[in-house]
């Protein structure tokens, strides 16, 4: 048998492939098992390809509108869902194959197959007996086959899958998960969406772009329902203008296949029912993590309603076995996994990593207006007995959003009333989830009101909200 | 003015480098952007450009010298229409570098860096709201070692620190050999009573902000005690008489009443005015010899005690001191005095009379060097002109910082208090 690995890691996402190459940075001998595809769901059922769609969407929405900048197309604006679709799935290709050599680069070993740990120490690979999904990118050269591998240290960073709701059960071709959802044959005229937060949103927006009627069906009595209060509103409110049609507090307890329609059973808050016909549905309700199978159990490794237990470094409570990104728990997005596999790694290597701090850990919908933020929302601040001073500015005050043709949106700021800290940040808006990382970083310096109050903008820039934003929180915005 | 050219960091942890090659001779005129040498290090070359017009006049470090310290002057530019002669004559300003030399000082920038509070002394990294909440809750950031990158203060070890003292983590000011006493854990502390026999109440930070400052204070500050008793017959009946003079208003109200304290705060002011050397502050490198006095007044607030600060007293009279007293005694329990208002000062008035102490001894409050504990007035037996008298009598304690006021010293500013408290007069003066 081989010398053993020192780090094996389960599952090459996002977590899992940079935890790899943190580990070979390191000097680790590392390998990285995986069953389908190199770079996760993020990268080729997820963030990516879906961004890839969303561009198009976009593209298409502003030739719409061409006129509005005094721009003539001359013909029909239309679209071609098979490019469409064959654009999205190239851009994760790419981006898939991109991984493959970033770990042959990094001298990390891919092992492909499905993986279960025999017992510390001792990983068994064997031919995954999981149908892939179509069309899959190719599984890469030079990688290592079934067998048993050694390892001084494992990192379970399995990912998550989409929860099924009893009675709405997806059969991949009326009722889709986000796998069929970014795939089409064609764009359906109509479609359910049972789900509001990011996945579904995202769905809603692009194919309510491309011109299918859209409801959207959340159990919550607000959209979004991670993001503010404030937001989630503003955002309805424009979703609700371009044609989707939202439904809150309200549940589907079953949805009936009939020949190329669905026919969902939904109930509101009060008990009352009605019944929604559409060509498709869409079940986005959540994701749930991979722990199963992966013998886990028989090790005694804690285990809490599908998420393993770990702690700030990834330590599960078996000495030698680590889990980190959606399998260790929300919020299941593919930058928190990463950062956890940095920090799982440096802590074996016996750096001093800062623990995983999850409330400042950013989040990014891309619909139309994109959302994104970071920290507390006010009603959790306010929860958590912060005396709140809250800043809010408009995209029509803003010179920038004026001229690209954007003054719908909205940056919101909250800081702690007693010390000025900056506890959290709420956009709406175009390329918000780009201006985001402003406030991240400002955030991690951990910045008061004075920082940012005492930066300069550049001029002109969507950024400047942010500044007028804060200055807002203390009664000195210039724009408004 | 020439200007040094100073030898780059390529990084921020580079601390030395080689210069590989000068591009510029001597005499060549120089413009912004020109690139007047190469830098090495065993991980990367960098060119050094001009900033400023002007001509370069010396080469310092020659071409080909290795390890120079970051931030050596390599070599001198004449300002703008400066006379590159009388430059080049200047004396070249590089230290002798042999190896068993003692490490030079690093060359210090013109400007030093800002510290928060605009003390001098070395720049503290700390996050922006580590600096607030420090300067908010009077924690002074040197004593407290940061866990964040590069040693950098952040939240946390600031609410560390206020939640255990900064004794708790490694001072970082090794300059100050404190030694921190063992304390017991609470653990064997608890162990020495029976379990139900108490009850327990979490310190609030006003709690730990007393036990930590007077720790501190007694541990870092060598003090001293000397005792008088004064003679308050003539005060008690000057204090009559101000107060029996106050104007009215309507309801008959007096418009001030002044209290035995008051006199004591002005009387320990104008004390201190007469005795200088006494108002001081002690640091590690010089004594700050204040200006005016600044009397901070001890007052108790349930759960604790503050200082506010009566700024130049000496300067104030009794109706003022007496109003801001009141004014600050009401604020202070309702716990609504600002920072400014209770730090500093130069000395400091603690009065236990009205419940009946004699006499005790205080604890300094830093920045302080003295501090004044007030007695009980009360009737006494002395003997005046060979007879058995009654009169009211005070016993005061002065606490003093012995770094900073010497016994003598000390002894002559009780001498010129107890000469105010006994001739009152002289405060009205």
């Amino acid at each position: 048998m081989a010398e053993p690995y020192d780090i094996l890691i389960i599952g090459g996402g996002p977590g899992g492939y940079v935890a790899a190459i943190r580990a070979a940075q390191l000097g680790f001998k590392t390998a990285v098992v995986e069953r389908e595809h190199l770079g996760g769901i993020c990268l080729n059922w997820g963030c990516i390809p879906t961004k890839a769609l969303l561009r198009s969407a976009e593209i298409f929405h502003y030739l719409n509108h061409a006129k509005d900048y005094g721009l003539k197309v001359d013909g029909k604006i239309g679209f071609d869902p098979a490019v469409v679709v064959k654009r999205s799935r190239a851009v994760s290709a790419q981006l898939n194959n991109g991984v493959g050599f970033l770990l042959k680069k990094n001298k990390v070993d891919v092992i492909w197959g499905e993986a279960r740990i025999a017992k510390p120490g001792e990983v068994l690979v064997s031919t995954s007996k999981k149908p892939a999904m179509q069309p899959p990118n190719p599984v890469p050269k030079g990688i290592l086959g079934p067998g048993t591998y050694l390892a001084k240290n494992i990192i379970v960073a399995t990912g998550a899958r989409p929860r099924v709701i009893p009675g709405v059960e997806p059969d991949g071709k009326l009722i889709w998960t986000y796998f069929e959802a970014m795939v089409p044959e064609k764009f359906p005229k109509s479609l359910i969406v049972v789900g509001s937060g990011a996945i579904g949103i995202e769905f809603a927006s692009f194919y309510r772009t491309m011109g299918t009627q859209v409801i959207v069906v959340e159990i919550l009595p607000q959209i979004l329902p991670a993001e503010d209060v404030e937001i989630a509103a503003h955002a309805r409110k424009h979703f609700e203008k371009q044609g989707i049609e939202i439904l809150i507090s309200t549940t589907v307890t079953r949805a009936e296949k009939k020949p190329d329609c669905v026919v969902a059973a939904i109930e509101d808050s009060r008990g009352a029912t009605q019944a929604l016909e559409a060509e498709r549905l869409i079940s986005a309700a959540g994701v749930t993590g991979n722990a199963e199978n992966l013998g886990l159990e028989t090790l005694g490794v804690k285990i809490e309603r599908g998420i393993i237990v770990a702690d700030g470094m990834g330590r599960t409570n078996v000495p030698g076995i680590y889990a980190i990104g959606d399998v260790a728990g929300p919020p299941m997005l593919a930058h928190k996994a990463e950062h956890e596999g940095v920090i799982c790694v440096e802590a074996i290597k016996g750096l001093d990593p800062h623990p995983m701090e999850k409330t400042m850990i950013p989040s990014c919908t891309y619909c139309n207006p994109q959302i994104a933020s970071v920290g507390l929302t006010e009603a959790k601040a306010k929860e958590l007995g912060f005396e709140v001073r809250i800043g809010r500015f408009p995209f029509i005050g803003n010179g920038k959003a004026i001229a690209l043709g954007e003054p719908e949106g909205l940056v919101k700021t909250i800081f702690d009333a007693k010390t000025g800290k900056l506890l959290g940040a709420h956009m709406a808006g175009a390329e918000v989830t780009e201006l985001i990382q402003g406030f991240v970083i400002a955030m991690n310096c951990e910045t008061t009101e004075g920082e940012l109050i005492n930066s300069i903008f550049p001029h002109p820039t969507l950024s400047e909200m942010m500044h007028e934003s804060a200055l807002d929180a203390y009664r000195r915005v210039i724009h408004l | 003015m020439p200007i040094d050219i100073l030898m780059p960091a390529l990084s921020p942890t580079m601390e030395k480098g080689n210069l590989a090659r000068w591009l510029k001779k001597e005499g060549d005129k120089i413009k912004p952007g020109d690139v007047l040498a190469e830098i090495e290090t065993d991980k990367a070359t960098m060119e050094v450009e001009a900033v400023v017009e002007g001509v370069l006049v010396k080469i310092v470090v020659p071409e080909g010298t290795a390890d120079v310290p970051v931030d050596d002057v390599i070599g001198l530019i004449t300002g703008e229409g400066e006379d590159a002669k009388s430059v080049a004559s200047r004396p070249s300003p590089v230290r002798e570098k042999t190896l068993d030399a003692p490490p030079a000082a690093p060359n210090t920038p013109a400007v030093a860096p800002r510290t928060p509070n605009g003390e001098s002394g070395p720049r503290i990294f700390a996050s922006p709201l580590a600096r607030r909440i420090a300067m908010e809750s009077g924690l002074d950031l040197a004593s407290i070692t940061g866990s964040g990158p590069h040693g950098r203060i952040i939240e946390r070890d600031v609410k560390a620190a206020l939640a255990h003292g900064p004794a708790a983590v490694p001072a970082q000011d090794t300059k100050a050999p404190s030694v921190p006493l063992p304390t017991p854990p609470d653990e064997l502390t608890r162990k020495n009573f029976a379990p139900d026999s108490f009850e327990e109440i979490p310190h609030d930070s006003m709690r730990k902000t007393i036990a930590r400052r007077l720790v501190e204070a007694s541990r870092t500050i060598p003090h001293f005690y000397l005792t008088a008793d004064g003679n308050l017959d003539a005060l008690m009946s000057l204090r009559e008489a101000i107060n029996a003079a106050a104007p009215k208003d309507k309801e008959g109200k007096p418009a001030y009443k002044i209290s035995v304290n008051d006199f004591i705060v002005k009387a320990l002011a104008l004390a201190l005015i007469r005795i200088p050397d006494a108002n001081v502050t002690w640091t590690e490198t010089a004594m700050l010899k204040h200006k005016h006095a600044d009397i901070g007044v001890a007052v108790a607030i349930p759960g604790g005690l503050i200082t506010p600060i009566v700024r130049a007293a000496e300067t104030k009279s009794l109706s003022v001191i007496s109003s801001e007293m009141k004014d600050f005694s009401s604020r202070a329990r309702a716990r609504k005095l600002r920072p400014e208002e209770y730090q500093g000062g130069s000395s400091a008035v603690s009065n236990l009379g009205m419940f009946g102490t004699k006499s005790f001894s205080a604890i300094i409050n830093p920045p302080q060097a003295t501090i004044l504990a007030v007695g009980a007035a009360e009737p006494r037996v002395v003997v005046k002109g060979g007879a058995s008298v009654v009169a009211t009598l005070l016993s005061v304690t002065l606490s003093c910082d012995h770094r900073a006021v010497d016994g003598v010293l000390g002894a002559k500013l009780l001498a010129a208090f107890k000469d105010l408290l006994e001739q009152p007069a002289g405060m009205l003066a």
